[in-house]
């Protein structure tokens, strides 16, 4: 026996597998599963950590051959300009096709309002959905994690989504051993979360592992903020900061990225990997806790907009 | 003692093994207690969650932080004070990393049970100490038997309750051993625990120093991961073929897929079924890198000598140690659905990677999990979460494992052809290993699950 893959973990035998080898192992198995059983999926991508492992574990899993599927990012028109830099960088490199929805033009033709507090995120919905309709795309891989939110622990891997996109929590099909029920009706979708049973902590020490570039926000850095219900948010032309939210120079990263006018930044000094994963095995909040005002508006707001099919 | 509470580093992170495991209690045993309080002291209840659950808690005229909210994440669940579905948390120390499926122990808990069941490693049966083994605990261990989960921990909750008297809690270890026992249920870890007052579940128990064995975390944390799969015979489900056709790779043909149990090797000697055609292992690539060795449960892409025609659906064996194809099966079934399950039904049968037709040919008998496993003969339908035997016959032949020898090429779904909906989740071969399962058999799937089913 010359090579092998995996590491010894903890126990004696030579075929133990580490938490993280075991996460991979399962993550590629439904990728390959839903390449293997739909006609059109389409893999959501924003730039953020989350989709960046995605992305990495997709093409790992069809290596030699490219990716068998499209990306979509859902643009709310706030994004911050490294993620977005990334996204072109990756998608260019790996010669990736990209569909992008945009919130903006949504806004503009009046299909949707701009909200009065500003916030994107509720919005980014109906391009979504519409997307996946007008695309007819049958499977659509999101990076949802179970450990993110109390809603989201009760999703399914493959999470059936009716003709309106919608989440049922009350109708969803029991999953078990790793045998996945993929059948769907004509209109109807599959929402698909290989990082299902990961946490936080298991992406960044994969990210870590595999060596895999993120955005620079990611990683701590002087900016310009303001403070707002506790956070500390980016200065845009989204809304912020209003008068008597002064704007000061703070040295923080972003623990998830998404919508500007509500991901928050925190203060850290972590500019490498391993102090982030030092930063975050400390943490005494969750990532969404920590930096997403949306999940705050209501006790239920994760479930309630994911019954609406936001992911 | 595991010194959970203080930060990990990455050394500590990075070498740790997964551990899957369910609980099973029922309403009253104190689960969302020993759930909350794992989770809470092993760190993984954060401080913006606590304060989640006490606002929510202050606002429904509660004084104290009820924990049951962490884990009730649906509106529906809140409103009700109860839990609907089986939710995944997740959890680490420094010595592992933990899958915790948190199944309800409500009216639908048999099917909840067997879906939490189904992917993990142990499970922990609650008991409380006043009531003993009660029809609910013969329920879980059936459960947990049928599904043969390698290993159950059975904690005897609410000592506080019976002066953590010794007496109390070997009277009802005993009971619970021998029951599990006659299921084929070897390997029983019984622990004297109080989740109210933190005896035994993380900290060792100050008052019931005549218990000398571990801690449920200090079990969960050493007790061996099972890696018994890599003795089994290699099995290896064709998920995906990978064809680049690329100016680099123009004629590169491998076969995708995770393997279900044990070891595959260049060079070794292999047959592709259901078509029965032999062949050579050429070449392993591990996610992208070649390997000599690749084992249980690794995702890899396997090269062939020779250009067969292979696809999704087929399963690549050892030449030697190749299962057989049947288009008549017998298992044992979890009914999971509203909609019965009749004689006569079509359906879909998803095996592996493989989806074939299939017709509902007998239903043998179902089994009353809390009557001493007490068999109806001949039920005229198996209702939402019954247990009971099912014939099968299918369109297409089949390599189908017992599930006593492994629960991922043993195991299948029942489908609606019409609207897709999961039916049934089935195990092939008999239902338990023990005495109470051989005294009569039927069906051909049996002669493997006879030998010692336990190890899977």
């Amino acid at each position: 026996m010359t090579a092998t893959v995996g590491t010894t973990g903890a126990t004696d035998s030579p075929y133990a597998l580490t938490h993280l080898d075991t996460l991979e192992s399962e993550a590629v198995h439904i990728f390959r599963e839903v390449a293997g059983e739909f006609e059109r999926p389409v893999l959501l991508f924003s730039g953020g950590k989350d989709s960046i492992v995605m992305l990495h574990l997709a093409r790992k899993a069809f290596a030699p051959a490219p990716v068998p599927f499209v990306l979509l990012h859902v643009d709310t028109g706030h994004n911050f300009p490294e993620v977005l830099a990334y996204r072109d960088r990756t998608v260019a490199e790996h010669g990736l096709r990209l569909h992008v929805a945009k919130v903006q033009d949504y806004i503009d033709d009046g299909r949707l309002r701009e909200r009065p507090d500003g916030t994107r995120n509720p919005l980014q919905t109906v391009p979504l959905t519409e997307t996946i309709q007008r695309e007819r795309f049958d499977a659509v891989f999101g990076g949802g994690r179970r450990d993110e939110e109390k809603a989201r622990a009760k999703e399914r891997v493959f999470s059936l989504r009716d003709e309106f996109s919608q989440w049922d929590p009350r109708r969803q099909r029991p999953e078990l051993w790793s045998l996945y029920n993929g059948r769907h009706a004509p209109g109807e979708h599959v929402r698909v979360f290989p990082l299902s049973n990961w946490t936080e902590l298991d992406v960044w020490q994969y990210i870590a592992r595999e060596g895999i570039a993120l955005p620079e926000i990611y990683f701590a850095h002087d900016r310009e903020v303001f403070s707002r219900s506790g956070m500390w948010l980016t200065a845009g032309e989204w809304g912020g900061p209003k008068p008597g939210e002064p704007v000061r120079t703070r040295r923080v990263r972003y623990r998830t990225v998404g919508d500007m006018s509500c991901t928050g930044a925190v203060d850290s000094d972590a500019t490498t990997l391993a102090a982030v994963i030092a930063e975050i095995a400390a943490s005494r909040l969750t990532e969404r806790g920590a930096t997403r005002a949306d999940d705050k508006m209501s006790e239920a707001a994760m479930e309630d907009r994911k019954r609406e099919g936001y992911f | 003692m595991t010194g959970t509470t203080s930060p990990l580093t990455a050394e500590q992170l990075s070498a740790t093994t997964l551990l899957r495991f369910a609980t099973a209690g029922s309403v009253d045993d104190g689960k969302s207690t020993l759930v909350g309080r794992l989770l809470h002291d092993s760190k993984s209840v954060l401080t913006d969650q606590l304060e989640a659950v006490e606002r929510a808690s202050l606002s429904r005229g509660q004084d104290t932080p009820d924990l049951a909210l962490l884990t009730d994440g649906l509106r529906a669940e809140r409103e009700q004070g109860i839990t609907i579905d089986v939710a995944y948390r997740y959890f680490a120390t420094a010595r592992r990393r933990f899958i915790l499926a948190d199944t309800p122990g409500h009216v639908q808990y048999t099917r909840n049970m067997v879906t939490g069941a189904s992917t993990a490693e142990l499970a922990v049966v609650l008991v409380d100490a006043r009531n003993g083994v009660v029809e609910q605990t013969r329920r879980h261990v059936a459960v947990a038997a049928l599904l043969r989960v390698p290993q159950v921990v059975l904690a005897v909750n609410k000592m506080d309750l019976v002066a953590y008297a010794e007496p109390v809690f070997a009277a009802i270890a005993e009971e619970f051993t021998a029951y599990a026992a006659s299921l084929g249920v070897s390997d029983v870890t019984a622990i004297p625990i109080s989740a109210l007052a933190g005896d035994n579940v993380v900290e060792p128990s100050a008052t019931m120093d005549w218990y000398g064995g571990p801690t449920v975390l200090e079990h969960l944390e050493t007790v061996p991961v099972s890696h018994d799969l890599t003795g089994c015979p290699p099995r290896f489900p064709v998920q995906y073929v990978i064809r680049p056709q690329s100016a680099g790779h123009p004629d590169y043909r491998g076969y995708a897929g995770r393997i279900t149990s044990g070891v595959l090797r260049v060079g070794d000697p292999v047959t592709v079924l259901p078509s029965g055609r032999t062949t050579t292992i050429t070449g392993i690539d591990a996610l992208g890198r070649a390997v000599d060795t690749a084992w249980a449960p690794q995702s890899v892409t396997v090269l062939l000598a020779d250009d067969l025609d292979v696809s999704r659906g087929d399963l690549i064996a050892p030449t030697a140690t190749a299962p057989a194809v049947t288009q008549d099966i017998s298992a044992t079934v979890c009914h999971l659905h509203e909609r019965p399950l009749r004689v006569g039904d079509r359906v879909l049968l998803k095996h592996a990677t493989r989806t074939v037709k299939a017709i509902v040919r007998e239903l043998p008998y179902r089994i009353d999990l809390s009557a001493g496993l007490a068999r109806e003969i001949g039920p005229a339908a198996l209702a939402v979460n019954d247990i009971g035997t099912v014939v099968l016959r299918t369109a297409e032949p089949l390599p189908m494992d017992a599930y006593a020898d492994s629960r991922q090429t043993g195991s299948f779904l029942l489908i609606d052809p019409a609207d897709g909906t999961t039916l049934t989740a089935g195990m092939t071969g008999e239902a338990f290993t023990g005495p109470a399962a051989t005294a009569d058999d039927d069906g051909a799937e049996t002669a493997a699950a006879d030998d010692d089913g336990w190890d899977f």
